[in-house]
């Protein structure tokens, strides 16, 4: 009778602990995601959500892009050169083909971006104009979450950036993004014609690096120039029609803090959870 | 014990030698698509995932399939499947081997695999399929070999062995589970994203798994002396058809859900695997065939299973099983992880093919598990027959 009445005693307070421990545990691991991230530590906030969208915290620096889609059409040709300038200096390479496509920057169609929206009678305008497709560099990335070697991480500013070098290629993150964000190198960028060209790199940069086959790569939110202190490429080219509003979404007194302030804007699937930090000004 | 498998008649030779010449031919591929790149095969930007990996979660289920076997013999005592217990464990072992040729032939990088270890991260699902396969793997490969050199030395197994038995049993459904897990929790793609994911995925391996062992059970009557026992088949074609019979339930729920809510994401890629996509003006159904081929092979096993006259019979035993593994050979090996990607997150069809060499090598990876059960078998079966004579 004792031994069994002790042994219970055991079982029921190890049933306790582990139910105490157990949801801490959990959080732990959510954590992982969060601490994979770095220190900044404003990305926390879906543990608040109770049904709702998740909060977003204003701590730490968290930046942000904000693209007004109809400055872009007024101003022909000007998102072309945004895509071409931010490949160039990026050295994304151009196979030629949509099987082995590696892109950063993009145009894309509104239905094709925001395709849960209803398109019934749609607005002839909007289905025209050109918007432009970019990772979102999610608060809450789950690119980040999938990634087993964290390749892909959190910077302190909030981007969503890689280590090329410890990507083993998995490809867990495409399957993860539900942006369609990310490409692979299906096969070498580096190589050369008989000449001893690039074959698929034009104008190579040499103060970037150019990938390896075999590994992942999208938009790093212009991680080397923002070391410089310069906006991102494309906002640099997109200031002079005033199409693109970037900085730090958690300090007010940015300029893109009150461009979000006062305009409409508009985000991918948020139902997701993600928190892109790319808005759309319609 | 090993030096058993080099011993073997004409008939036993052939096969090795077949066995041999398509893994030959899948390595000098696998060459190719090292020096290449993953451009290699048919898979693209937009469908991220081919055969490769759908091969990989078709196997897992293979290999934990063999807990139906484990489970009823060592924890319920059934005496039955005495016989066949071991031949569960070894398949486990060379579909567990099968599960990483795999992901090392689908890695962009290959030589960096053991970057999953050297920075181990706890919230990518990845992370931890790797450490309950290779953990699978390590307690088959200890449970296996320790009970068959007991056997051969006509003693009991150690006692010490019984907790990594045990152990055994909720890990064969951790690896399936955490298989699930690398699907269904990722946002954005609605056909994986549903919690019936993981309890599908056990109930096709306990129908697919058995089912293979079953059919090399009873080839095995033929070409060798060894015989798994009439009560044995007959309680294996139960489980079987019973975990089948679920598969078939939980792929009908996913139908509810599906049409009844009518949400778009939630149909679209049952829409493209069952029917057809119709996107921009074109009709997207490369796999429509497949899929009730499928559907088709599935009953007609289970209507064999299920009649009395057919499930005495050993010839229909086996072509039922044959049916009922390339049934879900299909729905798992090729429809789930290809159909997901269809459509792409933003909103367009891309089809997948897979090409020449990336069928080639994925033929030398399935070669290679059959060599490792061909030995695993005939050293198991060569212990067991040397201790009945
Ligand atoms: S858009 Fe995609 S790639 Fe970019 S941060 Fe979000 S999940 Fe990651
Ligand atoms: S492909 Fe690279 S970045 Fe993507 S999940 Fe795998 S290791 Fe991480």
């Amino acid at each position: 009778m004792d031994m069994k009445r002790r042994n219970l005693l055991k079982i029921a307070g190890m049933s306790a602990i582990a139910g105490v421990a157990a949801p801490s545990a959990l959080n732990l691991l959510m954590k992982g995601n969060v601490q994979a991230s770095s220190s900044a530590g404003h990305s926390d906030s879906p543990s608040d959500a109770h049904g709702e969208m998740p909060a977003e915290k204003p701590t730490g620096v968290r930046l942000g892009l904000a693209i007004d889609v109809k400055k872009f059409a007024e101003n022909k040709g000007l998102a072309e050169k945004c895509v071409a300038a931010c490949h160039q200096i990026h050295n994304v390479p151009d196979f030629g083909n949509p099987k082995d496509e590696i892109k950063w920057l993009w145009i894309e169609k509104f239905e094709n971006l925001f395709p849960d929206h209803s398109h019934y009678k749609k607005n002839e305008e909007l289905h025209q104009l050109p918007f432009l497709a970019v990772c979102n560099h999610c608060d809450d990335p789950p690119c980040v979450r999938a990634c087993p070697t964290k390749a892909t991480f959190k910077a302190a500013n909030g981007a969503v950036i890689m280590d090329f070098h410890r990507c083993i290629g998995c490809r867990f993150c495409m399957a993860a993004c539900p942006y369609g964000a990310r490409s692979f190198n299906w096969r070498s960028p580096r190589e050369k014609d008989a000449n001893g060209k690039l074959k698929f790199i034009k104008d190579l940069n040499e103060k970037f690096p150019t990938r390896m086959r075999g590994v992942v790569e999208k938009c790093n939110f212009c991680a080397e120039r923002l070391a410089e202190n310069l906006p991102p490429k494309c906002v640099e080219i997109a200031a002079s029609a005033q199409a693109m509003y970037f900085g730090d979404m958690n300090d007010p007194h940015s300029e893109i803090s009150k461009v979000l302030k006062t305009k409409f804007t508009i985000q991918r699937k948020p139902a997701l959870g993600t928190l892109p930090s790319v808005f759309y000004i319609i | 014990m090993i030096e058993k498998a080099l011993k073997g008649n004409q008939g036993y030779w052939t096969w090795m030698i077949f066995l041999l010449s398509i893994i030959g031919v899948g390595a000098l591929c696998y060459v190719q698509q090292f020096n290449y790149g993953l451009g290699y095969t048919g898979m693209s930007r937009d469908v991220s995932w081919g055969i490769y990996i759908s091969q990989f979660t078709f196997l897992v289920g293979v290999a934990a399939g063999g807990v139906m076997l484990v489970l009823p013999y060592y924890v319920h005592n059934y005496k039955a499947f005495g016989r066949i217990t071991i031949l569960g464990e070894f398949m486990a072992i060379a579909a567990i081997a099968m599960c990483l040729m795999f992901i090392m032939a689908d890695l962009g990088q290959p030589t960096r695999a053991l970057n999953v270890l050297l920075h181990p991260t706890p919230n990518s699902m990845l992370f931890w399929d790797m450490i309950v396969l290779n953990g699978y793997l390590f307690l088959n490969v200890l449970v296996g070999w320790v009970v068959l050199n007991s056997e051969a030395k006509e003693v009991p197994p150690p006692k010490w062995l019984k907790p990594f038995i045990y152990l055994s049993i909720p890990w064969a459904i951790s690896i399936h589970t955490v298989t699930a897990m690398l699907y269904c929790g990722l946002g954005g793609r609605h056909f994986w994203l549903s919690a019936i994911i993981a309890p599908r995925f056990l109930a096709s391996a306990f129908a697919a798994g058995p089912s293979l062992l079953l059919l090399i059970a009873l080839i095995l009557k033929r070409v060798s002396k060894f015989d798994v026992g009439e009560t044995a088949t007959q309680k294996l074609i139960t489980i079987i058809s019973y975990a089948a019979l679920l598969n078939f339930f939980f792929v009908g729920l996913e139908f509810f859900v599906g049409y009844y809510s009518n949400i778009p994401g939630h149909k679209h890629t049952l829409q493209y695997l069952f029917f057809g996509l119709e996107h921009d003006g074109h009709m997207y159904n490369n796999l429509v065939k497949f899929m009730w081929i499928s559907v088709i092979m599935g009953f007609a096993s289970l209507a064999l299973f299920f009649t009395p006259q057919t499930r005495k019979n050993e010839k229909t035993i086996m072509i039922a099983c044959l049916l009922m593994f390339f049934s879900l050979w299909i729905d798992k090996g090729l429809g789930f992880v290809l159909g997901g990607f269809v459509p792409s997150p933003l909103d367009y069809v891309t089809e997948y093919y897979p090409s020449f060499g990336e069928i080639a090598i994925t033929m030398g990876v399935w070669a290679s598990g059959f060599l490792i059960l061909t030995i695993l078998y005939k050293v198991a079966i060569s212990v067991k027959l040397a201790k009945e004579s």
